[in-house]
């Protein structure tokens, strides 16, 4: 009974996920940007761009001339992310690659990073009465189910051994649709519960920042307005247009 | 009232009066009763808005959103990914300012998001209150009226975004929706509205405008014994586009005598025009295309008409971006002028190009009882490249600045450049009626300029915009400055350059001689 639920669970939250981004990357993608508005100074190359996004990305560079604190928490919170879903991916390939083999350490302990990333973050919310003001229940909500999702997860890995293998033939019998058993440990429940939430909310929520960034106009766009000529696609053409009378021949 | 009694409390400790990038406490309601006078409907019909609010206003605001929506990626998706990290929360120096939590930049932007979340959202349909959606009613009209003209526009925000999130789209994109309803700024609209029929946002017409730049040429003969034309309306190689305070406004005009030294030592064809006698776009300021394009595409038509090779913007800072990211855009392209030309040009690049070729002769004295600082205008530094490097719009200006005066000093460096803080006066906010927010937002300015003048006697402060200059002149008195203080970069150029067969090259002559000869004596 739990393993159909966790199941289609599974494949809905699947769904959901990848047609949800599709469609909110589809979204930004053909709306168009009208004119040529980075954030100066800018870039005036396109490897230019690649960089600046590259360092946008990877340190979050204007966070980092924002807000130590913000950028500790979400670099921690961030970086140990990427180690988790790297060391997850074991549970979805068999054999194992080797890489993901030796990132299976790092992701290990990246849990707590994770955690306390959170942590961070979620006290910042509550201390600082800027922060504070802006937060809506949902902002504080996300990060619990984040702190929910380290906590089973690290709770499974240090505290009451799950039945990993279990989990694995459970997830490679969902890709095959050939269903296995979904072992029945509360922590493996809970995890999973939370980890298949995220996946369903993601679209909808203030989490396709993630997707979305890329396609920030004021980080991606050359600087070459003059340089290069861009047409409003919405406007019609300049041959077109009426010029306003002279002052007095009206 | 118990609120004004916090903010006074938050706002005149020490620290606070002290610190430039000082963070109040946020005390809600702060500036909740700032506000600016509304259009008169002829002047909102002028710019093809309805002159009052409409019956259906709120399907004719949700449908504008859904328009803009479509229209720009920036304001999408701006809406959708604001992760609420709070990382702007202490950058805009109207929250500095006022302490109002409102002014804090996603809480700026919030004020619109939680409309888009109700209407075009899951979660906010189905979850108001769990996502902070709210529905659009006369109230929340009211507070965008407030808030959104609290915003300069200056893009600060947007470069301590983690995305890049520029509170100025979302400000414009709420401007354009209030309009389309009815509800429009009397100060910025009745302004477009006199560009459309006189060519300026003064509304100088012609005849006024030529007798003006007759007299300023009077003016520069008596001072140097040169004749130094302005012409107006002539067929020329170079249409020279100043914002239209340069042509009466102090310190402004001394920066025009500036521009004509300049084109006249480099003994160029130059020409201002009067039905383009205006470089400032304040469509830019509410966000319409259509009339900001409508504003810029006067200045084809004159380079048109006039047979220029080159286009040049004269000093101004949301002039310099419209012209600078916009005017391409807008009404190009301008495949008819000299290619080896940047369209538009800014009149610093002009002159610092000048100066590197040696063309230029300067006697750098002449500025020597001035103790400069530079004020990075924030659309100049934010939204706008001068050169052909990225930043070369901090450089140029302090370049030309150093090369005509002896002492200059910088400003805090957190305060400066790209980390500039507005004037305060930016954004369509110029009016008196918005007095106290210009006071307010200016603060973090004036405590950088003191911090400065304490340490190194800097008595003046040059910048390169028309709205930084009467800003400051402005509020410059309520600090302990003199409204003079403020002055044009091109007026010190004015003050310094040596004309050729002028008086102050006969002087310098004299005076070198009569320095040699002491040598010869000794």
């Amino acid at each position: 009974m739990l393993t159909v639920l966790y199941a289609l669970l599974y494949y809905v939250a699947t769904a959901v996920f990848i047609v949800g981004i599709a469609y909110r990357v589809w979204g930004y993608w053909k709306t168009p940007a009208p004119a040529v508005i980075p954030t100066t100074p800018a870039p005036v190359t396109r490897t230019g761009v690649v960089w600046r996004m590259f360092k946008e990305v990877a340190l979050f560079e204007s966070l980092w001339k924002s807000n130590k604190w913000i950028w500790i928490f979400a670099m921690m919170f961030h970086l140990s992310l990427w180690l988790i879903i790297i060391r997850h991916l074991r549970y979805f390939i068999e054999p194992v690659p080797t890489i993901i083999v030796l990132a299976q350490p790092f992701g290990k302990y990246a849990g707590f990073f994770f955690v306390l990333g959170a942590l961070g973050l979620f006290a910042r919310r509550i201390l600082v009465a800027r922060v504070r003001y802006i937060s809506n229940p949902s902002d504080y909500l996300m990060l619990l189910m984040f702190l929910g999702i380290g906590i089973t997860g690290l709770g499974m890995s240090f505290v009451m051994k799950a039945d990993i293998v279990g989990v694995k033939n459970f997830f490679l019998g969902l890709m095959t649709f050939n269903w296995q058993p979904l072992p029945s440990d509360l922590g493996v429940l809970l995890h999973l519960a939370l980890v298949a939430l995220f996946m369903i909310i993601f679209p909808f929520s203030k989490l396709v920042h993630a997707p979305g960034v890329f396609f920030s106009p004021t980080r991606n766009m050359v600087d070459n307005p003059r340089e290069k000529f861009h047409p409003v696609p919405w406007l019609p053409s300049i041959d077109t247009v009426e010029y306003d009378e002279p002052h007095g021949k009206k | 009232m118990a609120e004004e009694e916090k903010v006074i409390e938050e706002l005149t400790t020490e620290e606070a009066l002290t610190d430039p990038l000082f963070v109040p406490e946020p005390v809600e309601g702060a500036a909740a009763h700032i506000k600016s006078f509304p259009a008169a409907p002829e002047f909102q019909e002028k710019l093809g808005y309805p002159g009052e609010r409409p019956e259906n206003w709120k399907e004719v605001a949700l449908n504008k959103m859904q328009d803009l929506r479509g229209k720009f990626r920036s304001f999408r998706l701006f809406l959708d990914i604001c992760v609420k990290c709070g990382a702007c929360t202490d950058k805009c120096h109207y929250y500095m300012g006022t302490a109002d939590p409102k002014n804090m930049p996603v809480a700026r932007q919030d004020l619109l998001r939680s409309v888009y979340r109700r209407y075009f959202t899951l979660p906010g349909k189905w979850f108001p209150s769990l996502v902070g959606a709210r529905d659009l009613t006369e109230e929340v009209l009211d507070e965008w009226y407030t808030y959104y003209f609290q915003c300069s526009e200056c893009r600060r925000c947007s470069v301590y975004c983690p995305y890049g999130i520029d509170t100025a789209e979302i400000t414009m994109a709420a401007r354009e929706i209030l309009d389309s309803v009815g509800i429009g700024m009397k100060y910025t609209n009745e302004i477009i509205g006199k560009v459309y029929d006189v060519g300026n946002n003064l509304g100088l017409q012609a005849p006024a405008l030529k007798a003006t730049m007759e007299d300023l040429e009077e003016e520069i003969e008596e001072d140097t014994g040169v004749k130094v034309r302005i012409p107006v309306d002539e067929p020329a190689d170079i249409l020279l586009v100043p914002p239209s305070a340069d042509f009466f406004a102090e310190p402004h005009i001394d920066g025009l005598i500036g521009y004509a030294k300049v084109f006249h030592a480099a003994g160029v064809k130059w020409t201002i025009s009067t039905y383009a006698s205006e470089a400032a776009n304040f469509a830019m300021f509410i966000g319409s295309y259509e009339n900001m394009r409508r504003v810029s595409q006067r200045i084809r038509r004159e380079a048109i008409r006039l047979g220029v090779k080159r286009i040049i913007i004269g000093e101004c800072g949301h002039a310099w971006r419209a012209a600078y990211q916009f005017l391409n855009t807008l009404a190009g392209p301008f495949d008819f002028l000299d290619p080896n030309y940047p369209v538009p040009q800014h009149i610093c690049e002009f002159t610092w190009d000048l100066i590197q070729k040696g063309k230029l002769k300067f006697d750098k004295s002449q500025n020597d009882h001035l103790k400069l600082t530079f004020h990075d205008s924030c659309n100049v530094a934010r939204a706008s490249r001068m050169g052909d490097y990225p930043g070369g719009q901090f450089d140029i200006p302090r370049n030309i600045i150093k090369a005509v005066c002896n002492h200059y000093y910088e400003m805090p460096e957190d305060t400066i450049k790209e980390a500039t803080l507005c004037c305060g006066g930016g954004g369509g906010l110029l009016t008196d009626d918005l007095m106290e927010l210009r006071k307010k937002g200016g603060s973090p300015r004036m405590k950088a300029l003191k911090q400065v003048t304490e340490e190194y006697g800097v008595n003046k402060m040059a910048a390169i915009c028309a709205i930084c200059k009467t800003q400051f002149s402005k509020i410059m008195p309520y600090n302990g400055y003199a409204m003079d203080d403020i002055m044009s970069v091109h007026q010190l150029v004015s003050n310094a350059i040596i004309l050729p067969g002028s008086e102050q090259e006969a002087e310098l002559a004299e005076a070198q001689a009569g320095g040699e000869s002491e040598k010869e004596d000794a």
